[in-house]
């Protein structure tokens, strides 16, 4: 295992950074007065200093705070809106391949029509006709799932697909296996690895998506979510006032979180494509 | 007659995770103009090595390591990339084994024809190279139209004789040709071979078959060098080898093949070639032989040379 | 036919995003009128019974007051016609002005960016790949794949602080200086070539890492064909195998995935224009967004929408060109 994490220099870098910042959150968000991550908290705009580890923002947060509950905000969202995409993509793209027939053409149909939709633009939609004071982290997740899970539907449905064609299931029906028992013992541990690079991405897909919509200004604005602090320092025109360390903040930590799952998504890719595996 | 080919200890490995893999060990072969010779041995004899390493198209993990290929009093080991570049397809060309995935599939045939002439002969007009590909087409028996034509829409033979084609375009004095039939039917088999008869009399030049089908082989070569373990160990005019075989491999060979009189009674050689990874002592077939002597675990054997180029590599002989 | 099939997917994808972005907002309570109008008379002060028979003539001429299927087909006939309603915030420009007005700005953008990323990031990613290339091109090509998991909207941040805020190289924000009038002059496309340069370098290097990965990767898979050994064998040069043998038949499913990512090259390109200020078409959409103008927010993702159907089918349709193993009505 260790010589493999040896070679996989992408999937070893992405762990690191994700051990990195969950230690990070963790240590945080035992150390931190949640408060000072709203407006009028401390005193506004502050440079970074040794008392303001990321300095205050124009509102009076305190923007080390700030970034620790976002990330934990983010990490939520990420992991309830990528779990959902996940179970639902296993559920539909299980039927669809294993009972074919009318209900495969139908759900491949709609993943299709779907897919060349840009999901952020139905996203910015439907989040901008909740109303503003309804956004929460939990209608955020939702908004990100409800257009991310064609994919791994239609991954997991070409994965089982190709299983389903294989001898293994073929001799466990011999054997006398139902199609339940087949479904689980047989084919569901090989689908594992794929299960697993397609709840990374979707997690990746999810934060993502919350990112955007939040910098555009469509997140739960009271919220200090990272990309809510983008938007907000924008919207005041934090560079034009010399406040650069609002924006730039919350970007190093987005581009910490988005390139370590980015890493991990290239690392698992890699593992499950055995033929690239062995090109290096 | 001077000799068009002059292999003397090619040695070639193939160095791995696993080891080193001596896929070539100083093989020494030679072949007169328009002779046809055929290379037959089992799967990993290093047939194909020799085809490879005579295109000097051995890429790393292998490794030449030792030997000369001569052609027409040139060392082709010898020269720059760039000349070796002139002379792959001029001085010796080859027809590649699987054709089905050999020709570009975005390109027409005819434009795989000129690019091939261009590289050698940038001068050239564009319709003389035409014509000469025109006339490649008669000669391997398609009709002129295919030129036009992209590989997904020709048949498995028909791609196997583009590739004969495009080998004899530039006339090179050798052709090798590694088991061209083996992924066709037998009817196109037949075909194929006529084909490759035909072109190589019509331009005279020596052909090598690589192969392991010896029925093939006995119709049509002159000569046959049998591979065994990366060693020639035994090379004769096809008559001697089929009739009168000296090596004792060569003889489990020839008598394991079927023939109309014996039905029902086929017998295989015991035991399985080595690894080339961990090759006997002495010699490569002792453990397999029939007709064992105690020198031949712990010595190689010599070549026993008959005539000019027919050897045998076997204790047996030693004596002359 | 194969057109036809084409044709109808992309009618019928543009026919549920319609459906989709006119039915959600209905779901909700919010009338996008009274919105407005609150907002106004929260600054100029009102008499609630006064405002209520405002909202009702303006619903009434916005058509807001019919029944919701009949709104529906309205709806949907105008979609067809192009013709997107009328925007409340701006009024009385049109939708379709809105979007005629901002479209240049992100259009030059989308176009460089997007050509400039597929071509640069797919010849390093062929030649990272060719084993005779020089290392530090594969240097290269593995830092620009640690971009991919940076959207470009970060880039540009880090790019705007470095950059524009501590260099004082390039300006920070806006399409072109503060103060000066749009002309068709020599020194203000200069002057907005020198705005672009930032947000088109942050969006390049979005989508530059995707293509080196995935050429790469393609690249490895080539070389081993045996039609790229035959042309060794046939003595051709390099340069003609990388290019005819190796580079062509490697683009081929490249094209596809260009298709498929338009989608995201949008979405982005308008994010980084919010960072940016630039008036493209993202402003407009974040201006209709805070001000709650819901036609003008429908009317431009339906607007995109349409917009990447017709260019995905496109690709779709002369891919044949490229790939004569997909060519129909041959021999």
């Amino acid at each position: 295992m260790i010589n493999y994490l040896k070679r996989n220099v992408s999937l070893t870098i992405g762990l690191g950074l994700l051990i990195f910042l969950i230690l990070f959150t963790v240590h945080g968000l035992l150390t931190i007065e949640f408060k000072q991550a709203y407006p009028l908290a401390v005193r506004p705009k502050q440079p970074p200093s040794l008392k303001y580890l990321f300095g205050t923002d124009f509102f009076g947060r305190d923007l080390y705070t700030a970034m620790v509950v976002g990330v934990w905000q983010t990490a939520i969202i990420g992991l309830l809106a990528g779990a959902a995409g996940t179970i639902i993509g296993i559920v539909l793209g299980f039927i669809s391949a294993y009972f074919s027939g009318l209900v495969d053409v139908l759900i491949k149909f709609i993943c299709q029509i779907l897919t060349p939709i840009p999901a952020f633009l139905i996203q910015v939609v439907i989040a901008s006709s909740i109303d503003k004071r309804d956004v929460t982290i939990i209608t955020m997740a939702i908004v990100v799932f409800l257009l991310s899970w064609m994919a791994p539907t239609l991954v997991i449905r070409s994965q089982v697909l190709s299983m389903r064609e294989r001898q293994f299931v073929a001799v466990a029906k011999l054997s006398g296996m139902n199609s339940l028992e087949i479904i689980f013992k047989e084919i569901f541990p090989n689908l594992l690895p794929f299960i697993a690079a397609a709840f990374v991405a979707q997690v990746f897909q999810a934060v993502f998506a919350s990112f955007y919509l939040a910098v555009i200004g469509l997140g739960p604005l009271r919220e200090p979510l990272l990309g809510n602090t983008i938007w907000a320092a924008q919207s005041q025109s934090a560079f034009f006032n010399g406040w650069w360390w609002w924006p730039v903040g919350p970007s190093l930590a987005m581009i910490l979180i988005l390139g370590s799952l980015a890493m991990i998504n290239m690392g698992l890719d890699e593992m499950a494509n055995p033929r690239i595996r062995n090109k290096e | 007659m001077e000799h068009l080919l002059d292999i003397t200890g090619l040695t070639v490995s193939y160095y791995t995770d696993i080891g080193r893999a001596i896929a070539l060990n100083q093989v020494d072969l030679k072949l007169k103009q328009g002779e046809k010779l055929g290379l037959v041995g089992e799967s990993g004899s290093g047939k194909s090595t020799m085809g490879l390493a005579m295109m000097r198209m051995i890429k790393p993990p292998g490794k030449v390591e030792g030997g000369s290929v001569v052609i027409g009093g040139v060392d082709m080991l010898q020269l720059s990339d760039k000349e070796m570049l002139k002379r792959r397809l001029s001085t010796i060309s080859y027809i590649p084994q699987g054709a089905m995935n050999s020709l570009n599939p975005v390109l027409k045939i005819k434009r795989q024809m000129i690019d091939a002439y261009k590289a050698h002969y940038p001068n050239h007009k564009l319709d003389q190279i035409l014509q000469l590909a025109h006339e490649a087409m008669i000669s391997v028996e398609l009709p002129g139209h295919v030129l036009e034509m992209h590989p997904h829409e020709l048949s498995g033979g028909m791609k196997q004789r583009v590739c004969i084609a495009i080998g004899i375009l530039l006339r090179p004095q050798i052709i090798i040709a590694d088991e061209p039939t083996s992924a066709l039917d037998v009817v196109t088999q037949r075909q194929v071979i006529e084909t490759l008869n035909r072109v190589q009399q019509k331009i005279g030049s020596a052909l090598i078959l690589i192969g392991h089908d010896m029925g093939l082989m006995a119709q049509s070569m002159d000569k046959v060098a049998v591979m065994y373990a990366g060693e020639i160990v035994e090379i004769n005019d096809v008559q001697t080898v089929f009739t009168s075989p000296k090596h004792p491999y060569t003889q489990a060979l020839i008598s394991s093949l079927p023939r109309l009189q014996n039905r029902g009674e086929f017998r295989g050689i015991p035991g399985m070639a080595p690894s080339l990874y961990r090759l006997p002592n002495g010699c490569r077939f002792h453990p397999r032989c029939n007709q064992q002597q105690p020198q031949c675990q712990t010595t190689s054997p010599p070549k026993s040379v008959f005539e000019d180029e027919k050897y045998v590599t076997c204790h047996l002989y030693e004596a002359s | 036919m194969f057109v036809l099939k084409r044709l109808l997917f992309v009618i019928l994808v543009v026919w549920s995003a319609s459906t989709i972005t006119f039915f959600i907002p209905r779901i909700s309570d919010i009338n996008p009128i009274r919105e407005r109008f609150a907002e106004l008379a929260r600054l100029g002060g009102f008499s609630a019974g006064e405002l209520e028979k405002i909202v009702e003539s303006y619903s009434k001429a916005f058509g807001l007051d019919k029944p919701l299927m009949q709104q529906y087909f309205d709806y949907i006939g105008g979609v067809m016609t192009l013709d997107f309603g009328v925007s409340l915030n701006k009024f009385p420009k049109t939708v379709l002005m809105l979007i005629a007005e901002s479209l240049p700005w992100t259009i030059g953008l989308i176009l460089v960016t997007t050509i400039l990323s597929f071509v640069i990031g797919n010849l390093v990613g062929a030649l990272a790949a060719w084993p005779l290339s020089p290392k530090w091109v594969r240097g290269i090509s593995t830092s620009f794949i640690l971009f991919q998991g940076v959207p470009p909207v970060l880039l540009a941040i880090l790019l705007i602080f470095f950059v524009a805020f501590k260099l004082n190289i390039l300006p920070i924000a806006g399409a072109y200086s503060i103060g000066t009038i749009p002309d068709f002059t020599f020194e203000f496309i200069l002057d907005v070539l020198r705005h672009q340069i930032l947000p088109g370098i942050a969006l390049i290097f979005g989508s530059l890492g995707t293509w080196v990965l995935s050429m790469r990767g393609m690249g490895i898979t080539i070389q081993g064909e045996d039609y790229v050994v035959f042309a060794e064998h046939k003595g051709l040069s390099s340069y003609t195998i990388f290019k005819d043998y190796y580079l062509r038949n490697a683009l081929l499913p490249q094209v596809t995935a260009f298709a498929l990512a338009l989608g995201n090259v949008i979405t982005s390109a308008i994010v980084v224009e919010t960072i940016f200020g630039l008036p493209g078409l993202g402003f407009v959409l974040i201006t209709a967004i805070r001000s709650n103008d819901f036609l003008v927010i429908y009317g431009i993702v339906l607007f995109i929408t349409i917009t990447v159907a017709v260019l995905m089918a496109l690709v779709e349709l002369l891919y044949p060109l490229l790939d004569p193993r997909v060519r129909q009505g041959q021999e």
